[in-house]
């Protein structure tokens, strides 16, 4: 007997419509993903299922391109997105102090989100911004030479 | 339309931003200005120019490559020489603004005449242009990136018109004079390259511009596509025709928002043009070209890999051969160049490429742009004939080391790369040298390091990375990185073994030599120059459990110096950690446990009674 396959809406909020702008090759998983993540915020099961579903590919595959991509999030991020550069421009002028000013005061590792999802703390490798450095990313707004003080403060201002 | 057309319509458009003597006002708006404060300039300037009566434009420009000096303001006007005004403020712009158009006044930076105007000398006069060659650069912070009659007018498209009236062969020679080679870090001949695709016979072929500016330090590909996205677009037009294809895409990193943003308006451009699409200005030739957004993996720079990501895979690399110029993209020939190496291409076609050859040494023609940063007074992106000397480039270019600290190492070529010690600052920079050197041009990060820079922690620093990014493929890098970086971290914590350097460079050697791809060969060069030139250095970690440079945190601790402490409390204020105590006007204590080594106290302190040790 045949596997039977029921077509249901997906229950993530704008997921259909977000497929629905992709054409079922298998080289639009990346752009598909970017999409998903841009609407959602992350890439949950349901979203990975539901793009296998879309391109004909195995799920083993998508989870295999999320997790291989360092810019895919298998989780709810924070409201607030910190990226803290390490590019290495950033690492000699002092990024290392930066991340542990920014992780002290949140009570986060890079990587984790606050439990209240006000906040995820990231080390991206590089912005392309060195001659800036140190570098600190907040909600897409680029600051150039914080200093661990200001980092802080950034962040103060946020809650 | 003919390209004479276009170019003539682009002229008559571009003439009133082109001409310096009439009024308007230029932002320069790439990543690192708007950064330094840009935007926040954009917001304020209609508000001042209405209160001062002036009805003047505003435009946004790229990068002039000054990233030390941002904000870089440019005014203009029909009275006053055309001025170049840095470190603009929200505050100090009203006042810059008033000076300038009230009397041609205000303390400039620099004139963009040909001659100087009061204290403020030519551009070109300044220390950190003296000895720069822009090509790639030509048109930085001269045109408005988002405009393509700019670029038309100030020479641009007229090498794609000629490549178009040429056969392939000939595009390739033209290349081939001008001994132009690659840009993104291995240096391999273009027109090598180019002919390699163009002999394979298929019914499809790939041009694909790598813009997966991975190397941390670097960020030249960045400013190419922020400043003059259509001088990389150009160039990728004349290879597809050289190669003979009809589609390609644009690899760029995820990281840079705006540089998408950019070409994404250059293609659109191009194509009503009729400079992309089908039928180029035409002729029978159509050539199509998408952009790719990466998804933050470094090894998606190598070849392969990124021909697997376009594919919607994992960024995997593969054996070679067979070379992409063979199978590429879907098993099709395919050509990937670099950014900037494909930027350089409209000035060879238009101008030759023995004009072109004229820079640089026997073996490494032309220019290269370099991305300066680290310990080093202008940080900022330069272009200098290849064969420029480190010491040039870091002392005359950049301005040497800030605050008065010694002169340490160059890092070159990001991850890949290696360093470069005070001894070898004569050194020219080209392919050949830098790579006797240990190091590699890589795509042209040049972060300078000054005494207070641990090499143990440089290396460490590198191999994090490296380990991170190994997609794990093969077994060399997989295990390799890690077991180099376990030694390195164990020197960093003061418990590494007698014999680890010796160790580590065994190690390195197998990862160098058995690797897959690029990224393995080349993760062990930072740790191999780094022992190489600063043994001594690695001997103090292992051998008495020292960082000479105050650097590594598990053999550092934070004290208060009880003679100089004022008991003020700024360090207690500032610590993260809550690992400082003490009243008002006593002496402070730090809690070693609770410290977490965040350097905030250090440099809070105005007396300098937090002592490292």
């Amino acid at each position: 007997m045949g596997r039977i396959v029921t077509l249901t809406a997906s229950q993530t909020p704008g997921l259909d419509a977000v497929l629905a702008r992709h054409p079922c090759e298998e080289s639009q998983l990346i752009p598909l993903l970017q999409d998903i993540q841009d609407h959602v915020g992350y890439i949950s099961a349901e979203s990975m299922r539901a793009a296998a579903t879309h391109l004909n590919i195995p799920e083993s595959s998508v989870y295999g391109v999320v997790t291989f991509y360092s810019q895919f999030y298998l989780t709810r991020q924070g409201r607030h997105k910190v990226k803290v550069c390490q590019g290495t421009a950033c690492h000699v002028r002092g990024a290392v102090e930066i991340i542990r000013a920014v992780t002290a005061r949140l009570g986060i590792k890079p990587g984790e989100t606050t439990r209240d999802f006000e906040f995820s703390v990231e080390r991206v490798a590089c912005f392309g911004s060195c001659a800036l450095a140190p570098v600190m990313v907040v909600n897409e707004k680029v600051y150039g030479n914080v200093t661990p003080e200001m980092a802080i403060r950034i962040l103060d201002e946020l809650t | 339309m003919t390209f004479t057309d276009i170019h003539s319509r682009a002229q008559a458009a571009a003439e009133p931003f082109l001409d310096r003597r009439r009024p308007r006002i230029l932002v320069g708006a790439s990543t690192c200005g708007k950064a330094a404060g840009a935007d926040d300039l954009l917001a304020a300037l209609p508000g001042h120019l209405k209160e001062m009566g002036l009805d003047i434009e505003v435009s946004q420009v790229g990068c002039l490559g000054l990233c030390y000096a941002e904000p870089l303001v440019e005014l203009r006007s029909t009275e006053h020489p055309p001025l170049l005004f840095s470190g603009v403020t929200t505050e100090s712009l009203g006042e810059v603004l008033t000076a300038y158009y009230r009397n041609g006044g205000g303390s400039a930076l620099a004139t963009m005449d040909d001659e100087a105007h009061g204290d403020a000398p030519p551009f070109e006069q300044l220390p950190m242009l003296k000895g720069q060659v822009r090509v790639v650069s030509r048109n930085f912070g001269r045109i408005d990136p988002e405009n393509i009659d700019h670029y038309i007018a100030r020479g641009g498209y007229a090498g794609l018109a000629r490549a178009l009236k040429m056969d392939p062969e000939q595009v390739i020679d033209e290349v081939r004079t001008s001994g132009l080679r690659g840009r993104g870090g291995a240096g391999f001949p273009v027109a090598t390259k180019w002919e390699f695709c163009f002999t394979e016979a298929a019914d499809q072929k790939y041009m694909i511009c790598n813009a997966d500016e991975g190397d941390p330090g670097a960020f030249m590909d960045r400013s190419v596509l922020e400043s003059d996205p259509h001088s990389t677009l150009e160039g990728m037009i004349v290879g597809a025709y050289a190669i003979g294809a009809s589609e390609g895409y644009i690899y760029v990193r995820a990281e840079y928002p705006l540089a998408i943003t950019r070409i994404e308006k250059a293609i659109a451009q191009a194509t009503a043009y009729g400079l992309l699409g089908d039928n180029i200005l035409g002729s029978s030739f159509s050539f199509h070209a998408k952009i790719k957004k990466g998804a933050g993996a470094f090894v998606c720079g190598e070849e392969t890999s990124m021909l697997a990501s376009i594919e919607g895979k994992r960024g995997m690399p593969r054996t070679r051969p067979p070379f992409p110029a063979q199978k590429g993209l879907h098993g099709k020939p395919t050509t990937i160049n670099n950014v900037e190496t494909l930027a350089n291409i409209p000035v060879i076609m238009a101008n030759g490429g023995a004009a072109f050859a004229e820079n640089g040494t026997e073996r490494s023609r032309g220019t290269k742009t370099f991305a300066l940063a680290g310990k080093i007074v202008r940080t900022g992106l330069i272009e200098v004939p290849l064969g420029t000397t480190l010491r040039r480039i870091v002392f005359d270019i950049g301005g040497g080391i800030p605050d008065g600290k010694a002169f340490k190492a160059v890092q070159t070529g990001g991850p890949s790369g290696g360093c470069i010690p005070a001894d070898l600052l004569d050194l020219p920079v080209d392919y050949e040298h830098l790579a006797e050197a240990g190091a590699i041009m890589g795509s042209g990060g040049l972060v300078a390091m000054d005494e207070d820079t641990c090499m143990v922690d440089v290396a460490r620093y590198f191999l994090e990375f490296t380990q991170v990014e190994s997609c794990g493929k093969c077994v060399p890098c997989r295990l390799g990185t890690r077991q180099l970086l376990q030694i390195l971290n164990s020197m960093a914590r003061g418990d590494s073994k007698p014999g680890d350097i010796d160790l580590m460079l065994e190690v390195a050697h197998a990862v160098k030599n058995a690797s897959l791809c690029g990224l393995g060969q080349t993760a062990p060069n930072p740790v191999l120059t780094t022992v190489k030139y600063y043994r001594d250095e690695y001997e103090s970690h292992v051998n008495d459990r020292r960082c000479p440079a105050h650097k590594c945190e598990g053999l550092l601790r934070y004290a208060v110096d009880a003679d100089a402490c004022t008991g003020c409390t700024a360090c207690l204020r500032a610590c993260p950690a809550e690992a400082i105590t003490g009243e008002p006007r006593e002496v402070h204590t730090i809690d070693p446990k609770k410290c977490i080594r965040c350097d905030a106290c250090y440099q809070a302190c105005k007396f300098n009674a937090i002592t490292k040790s």
